[in-house]
């Protein structure tokens, strides 16, 4: 599979990443080439194989649905870009 | 003092031979003397090491005995400290001071551990270099125009430039054992889940694993000791038991069964760094182990099924630095999208940005089952291969990495070459088995490593193994050049009980005193908004 420029610009808009129109060839050039290497996994016969997501074969570990940490608000706001009256302030949204 | 090892320091606490405080500043001096050399440090902390080891000697002086009670040491900046900076090396966490600190923090402190500081890396720990940090690559302490190896590079500089005794790292394709076998020191990443991943900021969760770096198998056993356990904020903590790793370090290697994967000794491997892995295999050999040829068939393949489930799960752990919460904001954003793209493209480095988009890529509707699930059916061969040959052997042996520490810039334009680096030890993070790194001597005045791989939870048997082969060998007490001086060593305190100590031979250039490049400046002060502990 080769990736085209537009795919590229595509991925970046899904991830949120800003790529400037004079970037977007070398960073398409380079992800192929990565994707060129992952591409032999095609070859590989994998019929019937169960995808592993843990090495370990652990399932998702549960605890009782209780409180157990207390406000830290000021805490965690205290390292925000910006907050006000204990909310974190990003330019408008809605007109 | 700073030739000491582990044991050898707490011996010199008990008998007040020098205080915590005194080691302290022994150690803080020898960083503000020589890390100009290195970079390895981005933050060192002065103040908050100097009141850690107060505390240390008023519980020594309480009687208290822990094995690591007062020993400096240093965390890779990717575990969170509470009130100290950490920036996981890039600039979207540069103004980041955690309210709270990684749970192997935590553990350390209580083991009465005296941190000094936090070590360069490569940026969001992808790298094998250390090249890609924000705050400018670190320089290989056996030679200064040469990588340390990545992403733990600062941490491995450190401790090979006798800087600090112990650190931290973490090890998600072979970020410990890379930069261990690269700067010769002693490197462990234990099994998955071993270690607790709480506060440790995360890259690619399945394969994320703490463990530590020293010069010695011994050393990195009491670390281990400290760090290992049950973690119940860290859905992926093992509930298994630990052990005493330090235990079983004496036993016998005779019956011994370690299996030499044909694989991991093909083409690829320089020649004279396979003639250095041989003639440590022959030292355990000759303590009663027997050599055993094994494959594992689909090593090869490790790269691409790597290369696609770290960056699709860095792609997920990523998404949460959006410059509204904490970390970088671009300046004056236009609206809520400018703000996420730029904060995003203005806050992380190329590698980074790279890994996240074919992360995304592999992860989009219509790719998700070609890429990430077929990378997760080939990770369970690769394990396979593993669970197979264990069948036959006891432990797995080779080489760390294909040759020694390559030249700075050597691999930064092409990124597939760096990524090739990382052919025997990645297959060991799919599999979530633990790896470690040993010195195995110098190829051209470089140090490369000697790697055990061992049965899931078996850390203990390939710390033994270390151990036996550091007794009979002495690799890890080899100093590099610039680290064979000390900077005011007025203790005392009887040398290190090495069987030869090595005078720096010409081959191996003085580091000089190049200042390092990049970033910003390589050390500075406490944070800002420091409320530490």
């Amino acid at each position: 599979m080769t990736i085209q420029q537009d795919e590229i610009e595509k991925i970046a808009e899904l991830a949120r990443i800003r790529i400037a129109p004079e970037e977007a060839a070398e960073a398409t050039a380079r992800i192929a080439t990565i994707l060129n290497l992952v591409d032999q996994l095609q070859a590989v016969d994998t019929h019937g194989v169960e995808p592993m997501a843990n090495p370990l074969g652990a399932v998702q570990r549960l605890r009782p649905d209780t409180v157990t940490e207390a406000d830290q608000r000021e805490a965690f706001q205290a390292i925000a870009p910006a907050v006000e009256n204990g909310l974190y302030l990003v330019p408008k949204v809605i007109e | 003092m700073h030739e000491l090892s582990v044991a050898q320091l707490r011996q010199g606490l008990r008998e007040q031979q020098f205080s915590s405080v005194e080691l302290t500043r022994s150690y803080l001096d020898r960083i503000r003397a020589l890390d100009g050399n290195y970079n390895s440090f981005v933050t060192v902390d002065q103040e908050g090491a100097l009141a850690a080891a107060a505390v240390a000697d008023a519980r020594l002086a309480a009687g208290e005995t822990g094995p690591l009670l007062g020993i400096p040491l240093a965390h890779k900046d990717i575990f969170c400290t509470h009130g100290v900076r950490t920036s996981c090396g890039s600039k979207m966490l540069d103004n980041f001071v955690p309210p709270y600190d990684a749970t192997v923090a935590i553990r350390l402190r209580e083991a009465g551990t005296v941190m000094l500081g936090k070590t360069n890396m490569d940026e969001f720990a992808m790298g094998s270099s250390n090249e890609s940090s924000f705050y400018g690559p670190v320089r290989n302490p056996w030679h200064s125009e040469h990588v340390p190896g990545g992403s733990s590079g600062g941490s491995a500089a450190a401790v090979a430039a006798r800087l600090v005794p112990l650190a931290t790292g973490t090890d998600t394709g072979g970020s410990i054992r890379q930069p261990a076998a690269f700067c010769g020191i002693t490197g462990l990443k234990p099994t998955y889940g071993r270690v607790s991943r709480l506060g440790m900021i995360a890259f690619a969760s399945s394969l994320d694993q703490g463990g530590p770096m020293a010069r010695s198998a011994e050393d990195c056993a009491l670390l281990l000791n400290a760090m290992a356990g049950f973690d119940p904020l860290d859905s992926t903590s093992s509930e298994l038991a630990t052990e005493d790793y330090s235990a079983g370090l004496q036993q016998t290697l005779s019956g011994l069964r370690i299996g030499l994967p044909r694989e991991y000794f093909g083409e690829g491997l320089d020649a004279a760094t396979g003639e250095r892995i041989h003639a440590a295999l022959a030292l355990l050999e000759q303590q009663g182990a027997t050599l055993v040829d094994i494959s594992l068939p689909h090593t090869a393949l490790s790269i691409p099924t790597y290369y696609i489930i770290a960056p699709a799960e860095a792609s997920t752990n990523l998404s949460r630095f959006d410059g509204v919460r904490y970390g970088y904001r671009c300046e004056e954003p236009r609206d809520l999208h400018d703000l996420y793209t730029r904060s995003r493209a203005e806050g992380f480095g190329d590698e980074v940005k790279r890994r996240i988009l074919v992360g995304t890529y592999a992860l989009s509707a219509g790719y998700y089952d070609a890429y990430y699930k077929k990378a997760q059916q080939v990770r369970r061969l690769i394990q396979a291969d593993f669970l197979s040959a264990f069948k036959q052997v006891d432990i797995i042996a080779g080489p760390t990495t294909p040759g020694p520490a390559f030249k700075l810039g050597a691999k930064t334009s092409d990124p597939l070459a760096m990524y090739l680096e990382d052919v025997y030890t990645l297959a060991v993070n799919l599999a979530g088995l633990p790896g470690m790194s040993l010195p195995a001597g110098l190829v051209s005045g470089l140090p490369v490593g000697l790697q055990l791989i061992g049965q899931h939870f078996q850390e203990a048997r390939l710390l033994n193994v270390g151990h036996q082969l550091q007794q009979v060998s002495d690799w890890h007490q080899q100093t590099p050049p610039a680290g064979a001086r000390s900077a005011g060593d007025s203790f005392g305190f009887p040398p290190a009980l090495s069987p030869a100590e090595r005078a720096p031979t010409a081959e191996q250039a003085p580091t000089g005193g190049r200042a390092p490049t990049g970033g910003r400046a390589a050390t500075a002060e406490r944070a800002p908004t420091g409320d530490a502990p």
